[in-house]
């Protein structure tokens, strides 16, 4: 049991991170509310369900091209549809949600409503203290984690990761510094599809694949983001664990708790926000006018 | 008999002078004649059905439009508000048998009860906090409806409800006439001084404070206010569907509101509503190709944003009305001469 509640947790805590990683990256430098995040999480799960059992593919072999799919339509996409109204927040908004839905009405006409699974990376399982621990969980878990480190040495130690940090805190000054802002945004955009992607094919191993796969997913990653701060890496990193384990917990522990594990969660997340308005550690931005 | 004759008069030169000169105004006289004297023509219950449904989903949107358009106050979960609506009209009218015309005001209160719950904690929260917080109360509420099924019905939501009258045209006349004067209502309520107050919050909310206007009770009004009218909406869904049930407080709830407004561009009361009466039967229309629907939904947003990101209403009235550029006052785009100052149109 609570070997049970380590494990989910510890895996929904990591597929949050990344997502809500993500998120905040692109929230932080290119302005965007990016609906349609979770979405890209769910192609990448249906590109490696094609590439295992359509075209006979290693299952890892699936997944970096699941990864590089959504990439690449997420790039396409914001370079059609999103890029020339970025000026107008609420159209932005409504062009991220619309294509969320067109992205899961494809999905539904192509492969049908049903739930499908996908082949695990590695077979097979291990006991530690007596409980049984699947290696897919294991290899997930520590390709997250190899990946979050990857990305913060990106963003700290680079050139472009300062870059993509500057743009982050003041727009107007990166582009006079010489930063080519749109181009920044391109490449955020890349970068944080790539994470939706890569959580997408690393989750899709432990979950059912559908449709309708992104919208949970959607409102905890939103959930991370508001509680850890918006724009801070180690708030969303830290807020994701915790939502996560909250879940777990609600699920194993409570009567009916595959209702409540949502609202459990959420009422964490508001009840934070009630003491911290910019939460857990994020900082208050002087107001933008 | 003098006095009537003068009064007619009066209205006809009223609707010759400040109706018929401008094209935006034509239409929405128009707009109303044809929804209040359409069952005469026709009697197809397919049609008016579809028609009420816009309706109440245009009082859904406006009301949106009232919090998040013109206080600046972000709402991703407008559906909370619906759904309050609906189940408290469908709790009181089911387990106390109160008739509809009670329970639908009183489910509203409901919701306006809702709005000041989740005004409070909003209320340190702006701009894109506020919209990824809100998101959640719905989400909230329905994990709470199905985990007390005894209470709300679970899955399966409460049904069986009263209708609201027998008739399809009666409830047609009932529901359409409540929307014109519920958004009639939102916007003189935009057009008053507490409008003006909201406005000015959603511009900048620190000028207004400086002002000496107490933000936060303007605020928590424009959630009251808000809650107040989609609870109606809720109400009238719920008891014109005759169920109350979980797919109100849905995800996608929230989203079509944001879409229909957002489409039907912002800050206006007009788009929104012209917006649902548009993109609602659309839906419908696309129900000739039943796995396309929604896919050819998502493209006609997008495709429509992507030439028109004020919103596609705003952009026709853009189109056929210019204003003039001494006095301000709207003019159809094809007078070289002001009407009301006679300056040069450019």
């Amino acid at each position: 049991m609570i070997a049970d509640i380590i494990i989910n947790s510890l895996i929904n805590g990591s597929t949050y991170a990344m997502l809500a990683i993500g998120f905040s990256l692109i929230f932080g430098v290119a302005r965007i509310v990016n609906i349609a995040h979770t979405a890209f999480y769910m192609v990448a799960a249906y590109c490696i369900y094609v590439g295992s059992y359509k075209l006979g593919l290693h299952p890892a072999v699936g997944m970096l091209g699941g990864v590089v799919v959504a990439t690449l339509l997420g790039l396409i996409t914001y370079k059609i549809f999103i890029d020339p109204i970025r000026e107008h927040e609420a159209a932005v908004l409504i062009g991220t949600i619309a294509l969320a839905m067109a992205l899961q009405e494809v999905m539904l006409i192509v492969f049908t409503g049903d739930y499908l699974s996908v082949p695990s990376l590695v077979s097979g399982y291990f006991t530690m203290l007596g409980v049984k621990i699947f290696y897919q969980h294991l290899v997930t878990f520590i390709t997250v984690l190899l990946i979050l480190v990857v990305l913060r040495a990106f963003l700290t130690k680079t050139r472009l990761g300062l870059a993509i940090r500057c743009t982050a805190q003041d727009r107007e000054v990166a582009n006079l510094m010489g930063m080519n802002e749109s181009q920044v945004a391109l490449i955020t955009v890349g970068i944080s599809l790539a994470l939706a992607g890569f959580t997408g094919a690393a989750i899709a191993p432990l979950t059912t694949v559908s449709p309708f796969m992104w919208l949970h997913p959607l409102i905890m990653m939103m959930a991370v983001v508001v509680l850890g701060g918006l724009g801070s890496i180690k708030g969303s990193f830290v807020a994701a664990y915790l939502l996560g384990f909250a879940e777990a917990l609600v699920v194993f522990l409570v009567p009916m708790g595959a209702f409540l594990k949502g609202s459990v969660a959420l009422s964490i997340m508001i009840l934070v926000l009630l003491i911290r308005p910019e939460g857990l550690f994020g900082v208050a931005f002087e107001e933008e006018r | 008999m003098h006095v009537i004759l003068y009064q007619l008069r009066k209205f006809f030169n009223m609707v010759r002078t400040e109706v018929l000169v401008l094209p935006s105004r034509i239409v929405v006289a128009v707009f109303f004649l044809v929804l209040l004297l359409l069952p005469l023509l026709t009697s197809d219950p397919y049609l008016l059905r579809i028609l009420i449904l816009t309706s109440i989903f245009a009082i859904f949107a406006a009301s949106w439009d009232l919090l998040s358009g013109f206080t600046g106050q972000m709402n991703f979960g407008h559906a909370l508000f619906f759904g309050v609506g609906a189940y408290g009209a469908a709790i009181l009218n089911k387990s106390l048998g109160i008739p509809p015309i009670g329970s639908i005001p009183l489910g509203a209160l409901a919701a306006v009860l809702a709005g000041l719950v989740i005004g409070i904690p909003c209320l340190r929260l702006r701009g894109t906090y506020l919209a990824l917080t809100t998101l959640a109360f719905p989400i909230i509420l329905m994990g709470l409806v199905f985990a007390f099924p005894s209470f709300t019905g679970g899955e399966l939501g409460i049904s069986g409800l009263d209708r609201i009258v027998r008739s399809r045209a009666a409830n047609y006349y009932i529901i359409v006439s409540t929307m014109l004067v519920l958004v009639t209502v939102i916007w003189k309520i935009t057009d008053s001084n507490v409008g003006i107050i909201f406005h000015a919050i959603r511009e900048d909310e620190v000028a207004v404070r400086a002002a000496g206007i107490n933000t936060t009770r303007y605020k928590l009004l424009a959630f009251c206010l808000s809650g107040f009218f989609a609870g109606i909406a809720g109400g009238l869904y719920a008891h014109f569907m005759r169920i109350a049930g979980p797919s109100t407080l849905e995800v996608s709830m929230s989203f079509q509101v944001v879409i229909w407004s957002v489409f039907g561009g912002i800050v206006s009361i007009w788009g929104p509503v012209g917006a649902v009466f548009i993109l609602f039967p659309l839906l419908e229309f696309f129900r000739l190709w039943p796995e396309l629907r929604m896919l050819l939904f998502a493209i006609v947003i997008m495709l429509i944003l992507l030439y028109m990101p004020q919103g596609l209403l705003p952009w026709i009235r853009d189109r056929i009305e210019n204003e003039c550029p001494r006095c301000k006052i709207r003019n159809v785009a094809t007078r070289t001469n002001c009407r009301v100052c006679d300056a040069e149109m450019h």
